[in-house]
């Protein structure tokens, strides 16, 4: 069975590849759907796979680049990239993320890098997921107190309405984002954008799992089109990330490639499946992921404060990220496939 | 301007070297650099990337950052291609809500 195994020429490990496409086609899925690139859930499952943990992150951002990068495309055929809000986006994006990326080499100075991260990580996936929740509860609430008034039931109708708020500060220059259908201050997106930045930077993630609800409830956007934007977003940290990482020896480009070949085709099926699910849909998928992620966190968290825990925590963590990963691309594809179905039938009725 | 220009490329350099230590924050420590890759077990393709690696690490960067863009769309385009032909409509999408 020597054939299932490549020497990776940099690293000098060798890597069972078909579970680096195995692993390519689920993250490609749900990064597709989600828009994210979904590092949270790769590093763990190319440290399994074999990779020194300085080449699972390097590797990482290499796959996502050329990921995002046919998501963004697809995304953007279906009309959900907002390309200016985007590039608007990437000035905040990149002024945060250096701030965070100062800010971490100063808590490592001082030893209190881990748990800042670790704890500050937990708090924001408490928010975010709360956030999702809070959100389609009181979209339900609404409809059904439409529907008791005999009203109605708005399709556009959102819980969360903080964005209008956020909209009604009009400190020039105004900008007016047609994709996304919104008309606020450019200070907005970037405010926004450099938040998401920052918190990138310190946490040491994409960002894309801040951005995309970010983008929903502080910016306005409709959920496909947070999605798609966040994927352009994605795409350009990652294409920067990549050249940043391979420079500095951080990158199997061999694995980034095998990686590369299932996430590339998984990113499809996932940008596709929005086609077929509300945006409502999307958003209670996303939620869970994050109560996912969170626990995971918790678990590695856990440790800290009782270290012989360790083996089992550490065990329980993998086992539910590729659990959820493997649950949630399993999920996306059969609703695409679902999706696609009746779409196809209908054409059929029509002719 | 030259001096604006000139903080630019600082930032952008400070922020080029200090990424990984920031990605890895979240991860675990920061292991080290291989500054030369084994290539004596390596034969074809992959000794010629390996010695690339060793030879610069600059031209090893632009071939990568020109590698994986394009691998991602031919197969992504390949994947629009198998899904064109089983008939999914992949230009427009009907469902228009928040």
């Amino acid at each position: 069975m020597d054939w299932l195994y490549i020497l990776m020429p940099i690293a000098g490990v060798k890597i069972f590849w078909p579970g680096l496409i195995i692993l390519g086609i689920g993250v490609g899925v749900i990064g597709g759907f989600f828009g994210m690139g979904g590092a949270w859930m790769v590093t763990p499952g190319l440290n399994i796979l074999g990779f020194p943990m300085a080449f699972a992150i390097g590797t990482d951002i290499a796959h996502m680049a050329g990921k995002s990068l046919i998501s963004t495309m697809r995304h953007g055929k279906f009309g959900n990239v907002d390309y200016k809000l985007g590039c608007i986006m990437i000035i905040g994006t990149v002024a945060g993320f250096e701030i965070g990326a100062q800010m971490i080499m100063w808590l490592e100075r001082i030893g209190i890098v881990g748990p800042v991260v670790r704890w500050m990580y937990l708090v924001l996936l408490a928010l975010i997921a709360w956030m999702v929740f809070h959100d389609v509860a009181v979209k339900r609430r609404k409809e059904r107190e439409a529907v008791a008034a005999g009203k109605e039931v708005d399709k556009l109708a959102t819980g969360i309405e903080w964005h209008k708020t956020f909209h009604k500060i009009k400190i020039p220059p105004m900008v007016h984002l047609k994709v996304a259908g919104i008309y606020c201050s450019a200070w907005l997106p970037i405010t926004v954008s450099f938040f998401t930045g920052w918190l990138a930077g310190i946490l040491g993630i994409g960002g894309g799992l801040i951005r995309m609800p970010a983008l929903i409830y502080l910016v306005g956007c409709p959920t496909h089109v947070a999605v798609g934007t966040d994927l352009f977003e994605v795409m350009i940290s990652g294409l920067y990330g990549a050249a940043s990482y391979t420079f500095k020896g951080r990158v199997e480009l061999v694995a980034a490639i095998v990686m590369l070949v299932g996430a590339a085709m998984g990113a499809q099926v996932g940008s596709v499946a929005t086609k077929y699910i509300k945006g409502y849909g999307i958003r209670i998928a996303f939620g869970l992921a994050v109560v996912g992620c969170l626990i995971s966190v918790l678990l590695k968290l856990i440790p800290t404060y009782f270290p012989a825990t360790y083996q089992v925590t550490d065990v329980m963590a993998t086992v539910l990220i590729l659990g959820l990963v493997a649950a949630m691309s399993v999920y996306i594809t059969v609703k695409m496939v679902q999706g696609a179905k009746q779409e196809i039938a209908a054409k059929k009725g029509r002719v | 301007m030259k001096s604006v220009v000139q903080k630019v490329v600082l930032v952008l350099t400070t922020l080029w070297l200090s990424a990984p230590y920031a990605f890895a924050a979240g991860g675990g420590d920061v292991a080290p650099i291989v500054i030369v890759a084994d290539s004596r077990k390596l034969t074809g393709v992959m000794a010629w990337w390996a010695n690339l690696y060793n030879e610069s690490h600059v031209y090893f960067t632009v071939l990568t950052v020109i590698l994986i863009p394009v691998i991602g769309v031919l197969f992504g385009v390949l994947a629009d291609i198998v899904m064109h032909f089983v008939g999914i409509d992949l230009k427009s999408r009907d469902l228009a809500e928040h």
